[in-house]
């Protein structure tokens, strides 16, 4: 009885030692499920998702305060990977986020910019080049459409251009007519 | 007899090629009007270097290459410069592109033109003469033949030329064999040269005998000892680049690698005519030869001018009122389109007018069956139903573990499906995706980094402020005590003190901040 | 529109139809030793067989006309209603069809999506759940110790009457395999047991003309291209070889593999059921390890398992098996194969 109780709590000293020395010795830094749900994320920084970032928003979801649809810009395919990643459902945008909207850059009408610095102070990723009382413009390869230049802007300057696809970015479409003909039509025994 | 290699699948698509080889090549002359893309080549776009209302002549620069793939681009005649805009391109998408519209003036003259002798010339400056001739290849993938001129990581023991030609309906590369065959293989000795190779080896399919027999002909004439004419069986594609390399040297050259690095490199017969006209006569390319052929009325081959529009060219070999659509390239792997007022390119090797006779419209699509005729003809070895699965299911990963990239969309599986899948419309979709996604992953990165270096500069600044704050109030404090402590000096040693404190306090005034 | 432009390609419908051509011998030779009641097994599974197709059809939202006439629907009755003996009921042939077709086809997603055969499906659902009118087959004609008219067969059938005095028992046998199995149980010798008038020459009297049939149907789907040679060459090797090292050990209590090849449902397994594309793997080796491991399986559960014919239950197990066989035998991409 008592060999018995010995070499149980021998046991237990041994595994908790083990146990401890390894949650020290192999302590990862950071958070890697932040990190892994963050690159998923489009890094458009524009807040949509009520978070002041994507970063801030990732931490949040990592720690079951945020739901996994608040974020527009990443569209119905982030919302996938993000429940892939989690384990989680696919859940659609719930009515307090915006729908997502086709991908835009910021575009400053010279002719009324005043120079004051306020969309460069605003802007998250520094796509505004410009200095006070200096002309500003927007780096359009750095814009990530987020749109947190145009409310500051007190003469209202800032318009968001949608960005078109030209023929380096033209995708080619889903076969899906193809699918839909044969799952819809009425298709003639003929034909077949 | 020399060995040939083998590889798997292929199909046998009935040829269509007698109705455009019945007359030899004629000129298409002068249209109306050219429209000259400044991007009909692999990599960057041209830079147009004319203006608007400029009067060009005949094979003058418009477009200098930017970057290092890239390749020029000129006037296909001498005219003036109407436009540098953007036009519908002869492109899957339908979209614009850059484009210089010329109008000829009708007197073809050329700009002066300068004959170089390659055995006299360094490799270097004859690729670089080729890159500002515009010279890219002319098998459909038009990538600037400058740099596959350029020496690999290995020596490359054979140049393969491509005078295959296994799309049905096609003959430009036929007619250009039988008619000039000697300047194609006086071309080829000089890419030969240009990559120090051991052989050239000259891949035609045996259903082409004339341009069999005219290439053997030169090659003897020319006394090139180490070029030979090989005939290759016919199967459809047996003309793609890796296809070729197989059968003649066999060797498998792997998506992703160069086939230099594996010693050897593939031109198609008219990339090495051109590069012929470029070097020996000083002309840039500016033309090029096109099949005319389907719902026609005489299906021929036409020496056409880069830049003319398609319905001009069609008219010339008679247009008929049941066409229902234009395909640039041959039934098995051609663009459809959008309009036949696009213009011709560097990548037009055929026109066919199509018909509801010629190519009904596709069955609806039925599920796969499984039943692996697709698998049987794959002459990459994948596995396309699998393909087809995950690309259906935009499960991109998995496609890409099941080698999505080797694919060379020859068709040759949808050619076979008894289902009616568009099975190579899938793939195109799903590469499209997968490129798509990197380049998002890649712009999310960049802002990620932006956005990061953005929190740091305003943290850095706010402890630089937060510093310079701590430094005032230390020397605020230091001149207070330093007051206290003697009462009685008098107002000069005070203000001595006082721009000591200022120095401790302000060590880089004079420097505007802010 | 998009390339390619052109196409070579038959269609579902006309591969399925081939199939169906290549079972006509097996089918007429069957009617010529066993009787005409066969044909209405068959009839009454192919309307069946379509009846809950197009149900199924319209519950899941689909085009019905095209789906129906691509003949995979009739294929699957047919070779349910040639496993099953021909004085079966007329339920036991409507059960099983339904079963397999709504259940083992269209629940996994209809066409090209069922992992599964679903004839076979049907046919392990019968035996487990009917095993007394599965085991009762017809006397081939002249072998019967009572032998009924067609009118009499047909009464049993949809009516469940036999005339009076008449037994199930006395109008029908056990299978050639299932009289072997009994027979060695009870002592024989495998070669006293087959030389008893049921056996013909290398298998059953009557059923081993009927496979013979299957292999002239099998080899015309070769001719055709409709089926590849990897399937039924290797099940039948494995067959022969599994049979043939048994008989070997001991040849008083196995049977010669040719007995094998032409006893039970060996043959219209060969050609027929392990060669359905939608169940079977998708690459050359694994077609052969398929239909191997298919082969050594239904020898295995014919001698020393509790069915008479192992067909079945092999299928269905080396079905399971398919997605790891196509993941281990993928072949290697061109390029990626190592040096000529």
């Amino acid at each position: 009885m008592l060999t018995a109780l010995l070499v149980m709590s021998a046991l237990a000293l041994l595994l908790g030692a083990v146990l401890g020395f390894s949650a020290i010795k192999f302590k990862v830094e950071g958070n890697p499920l932040v990190d892994k749900i963050d690159a998923i994320l489009p890094q458009t920084q524009c807040g949509q998702c009520s978070y002041p970032g994507c970063k801030p928003y990732a931490t949040a979801i990592a720690a079951g305060e945020a739901d996994i649809n608040r974020c527009p810009p990443g569209g119905e395919e982030g919302i996938r990977k993000l429940a892939e990643l989690l384990g989680r459902d696919f859940i659609p945008f719930g009515e307090d986020t915006a729908a997502p909207k086709p991908k835009s850059v910021a575009f400053i009408d010279e002719n009324i910019c005043i120079g004051c610095t306020l969309c460069i102070q605003a802007c998250p990723v520094d796509a505004i080049a410009g200095a006070a009382k200096q002309m500003h413009t927007i780096i359009e390869s750095e814009c990530t459409g987020c749109e947190l230049c145009v409310a500051p802007c007190p003469v209202d300057c800032i318009s968001m251009v949608v960005i078109r696809e030209n023929i380096s970015t033209w995708k080619f479409q889903y076969p899906a007519a193809a699918v839909a003909t044969a799952n819809k039509m009425n298709i003639k025994s003929s034909q077949i | 007899m020399r060995k040939l290699y083998h590889f798997n699948g292929g199909v046998h698509p009935p040829t269509h090629k007698t109705e455009s080889t019945q007359t030899p090549i004629a000129q298409a002359g002068l249209p109306s009007r050219l429209v000259v893309p400044l991007h009909q080549h692999a990599g960057s776009t041209a830079k147009p270097t004319v203006q608007v209302g400029d009067r060009v002549l005949k094979g003058q620069l418009f477009g200098m290459p930017q970057g290092s793939v890239s390749s020029a681009v000129h006037a296909p005649t001498s005219g003036t410069v109407t436009a540098i805009d953007m036009q519908v391109v002869a492109h899957s998408s339908g979209l614009a592109d850059l484009c210089v519209t010329l109008l000829p003036d009708g007197r073809d003259e050329w700009a002066p033109r300068v004959s170089t002798n390659y055995l006299s010339t360094p490799p270097e400056e004859l690729r670089l003469l080729l890159r500002l001739s515009g010279v890219v290849g002319l098998g459909g993938a038009v990538f600037p033949s400058d740099l596959k001129l350029r020496p690999g990581k290995h020596k490359v023991t054979t140049l393969v030329v491509n005078g295959a030609e296994c799309e049905p309906y096609i003959t430009c590369d036929d007619m250009l064999m039988r008619e000039r065959a000697g300047e194609i293989v006086r071309g080829a000795e000089m890419m030969r040269y240009m990559l120090d190779a051991d052989e050239v080896l000259i891949g035609i399919e045996d259903n082409k005998s004339e341009a069999i027999a005219a290439m053997q002909k030169a090659v003897s004439e020319n006394n090139f000892s180490r070029m030979e004419v090989v005939t290759v069986p016919t199967i459809y594609p047996g003309g793609g680049a890796k296809q070729l390399i197989r059968v003649l040297t066999g060797i498998e050259v792997a998506a992703g690698v160069r086939s230099t690095d594996l010693g050897v490199q593939c031109f198609n017969v008219a990339t090495a005519y051109s590069a012929h006209r470029a070097i020996e006569h000083g002309e840039p390319l500016i033309s090029r030869i096109v099949t005319v052929t389907g719902n026609v009325q005489h299906a021929q081959n036409f020496e056409v001018l880069i830049g003319t529009p398609v319905n001009e060219l069609v008219a010339l070999a008679g247009a008929k009122p049941d066409t229902n659509g234009h395909i640039m390239g041959g039934p098995m792997m051609g663009v459809p389109l959008p309009s036949d007022h696009v213009t011709v390119t560097k990548a037009t090797n055929c026109i066919i007018e199509s018909s509801p006779a010629l190519f009904p419209p596709p069955l609806p699509e039925m599920p796969c069956i499984r039943c692996t005729r697709c698998v049987e003809v794959c002459p990459a070895d994948l596995q396309p139903q699998d393909l087809y699965w995950f690309a259906k299911s935009k499960n991109f990963g998995k496609a890409q573990e099941f080698s999505l990239f080797d694919c060379i969309e020859c068709g040759s599986c949808s050619y076979v499906c008894p289902s009616s899948i568009p099975l190579v419309q899938y793939y195109r979709f799903a590469k499209s995706e997968i490129w798509a996604n990197e380049r998002e992953k890649e712009a999310a990165n960049l802002a990620r980094e932006r956005h990061e270096f953005h929190l740091m500069r305003i943290e850095r600044d706010k402890q630089d402020k937060a510093e310079k704050l701590a430094q005032k109030e230390k020397a605020a404090l230091a001149a207070k005590a330093a007051a206290a402590a003697q009462p009685g000096t008098d107002a000069a040693a005070i203000d001595t003190l006082r721009a000591q404190v200022r120095e401790i306090a302000h060590p880089d005034a004079g420097l505007n901040k802010e | 529109m998009f390339s390619p432009f052109i196409t070579h390609a038959s269609s579902v419908r006309e591969i399925m139809f081939k199939v169906l051509l290549a079972l006509l011998p097996g089918i007429a030779l069957y009617v010529w030793y066993f009787g005409p009641a066969i044909l209405v097994s068959i009839t009454l599974a192919s309307v069946t067989a379509l009846a809950t197709e197009a149900a199924m059809l319209k519950l899941r939202r689909r085009p019905i006309l095209p789906f129906l006439k691509d003949n995979s629907a009739l294929l699957t009755a047919w070779l349910l209603a040639l496993s099953i003996p021909p004085l079966a009921p007329w339920w036991l042939v409507v059960v099983g069809t339904m079963f397999a077709i709504s259940i083992s086809k269209h629940l996994y997603g209809g066409l090209g999506n069922n992992p599964f055969n679903p004839a076979m499906i049907g046919y392990a659902v019968l035996i487990i759940s009917f095993p007394v009118y599965m085991t009762h087959w017809i006397s081939p004609q002249g072998m019967g110790q009572l032998e009924l008219s067609f009118v009499e067969q047909m009464q049993f059938i949809f009516g469940g009457q036999f005339p009076s005095g008449v037994t199930l028992d006395a109008v029908s046998m056990a299978t050639p395999l299932d009289t072997l199995k009994t027979q060695l149980h009870s002592g024989h010798v495998a070669a006293d047991v087959l030389q008893m008038p049921i056996y013909g020459y290398l298998g059953g009297h009557g059923s081993e003309m009927v496979a013979l049939g299957f292999v002239f149907g099998g080899a015309y789907l070769l001719a055709n291209r409709i089926i590849s040679w990897h399937l039924p060459v290797a099940f039948l090797a494995a067959l022969f070889a599994t049979a043939g090292a048994f008989h070997l050990y001991d040849a008083s209590h196995y049977a010669p593999p040719l007995f094998h090849w032409f006893s039970g449902a060996a043959m219209l397994a060969a050609f027929f059921i392990l060669t359905d594309p939608v169940t079977s793997p998708t690459t050359l080796r694994g077609k052969l390890i398929f239909a191997a491991g298919a082969g050594f399986l239904t020898y295995i559960i014919r001698v020393f398992g509790g069915f008479p014919d192992g067909v079945a239950f092999a299928t269905l197990l080396m079905n399971i098996s398919v997605p790891l066989i196509d993941a281990y035998t993928q072949p290697k991409v061109f390029g990626k194969k190592g040096n000529k």
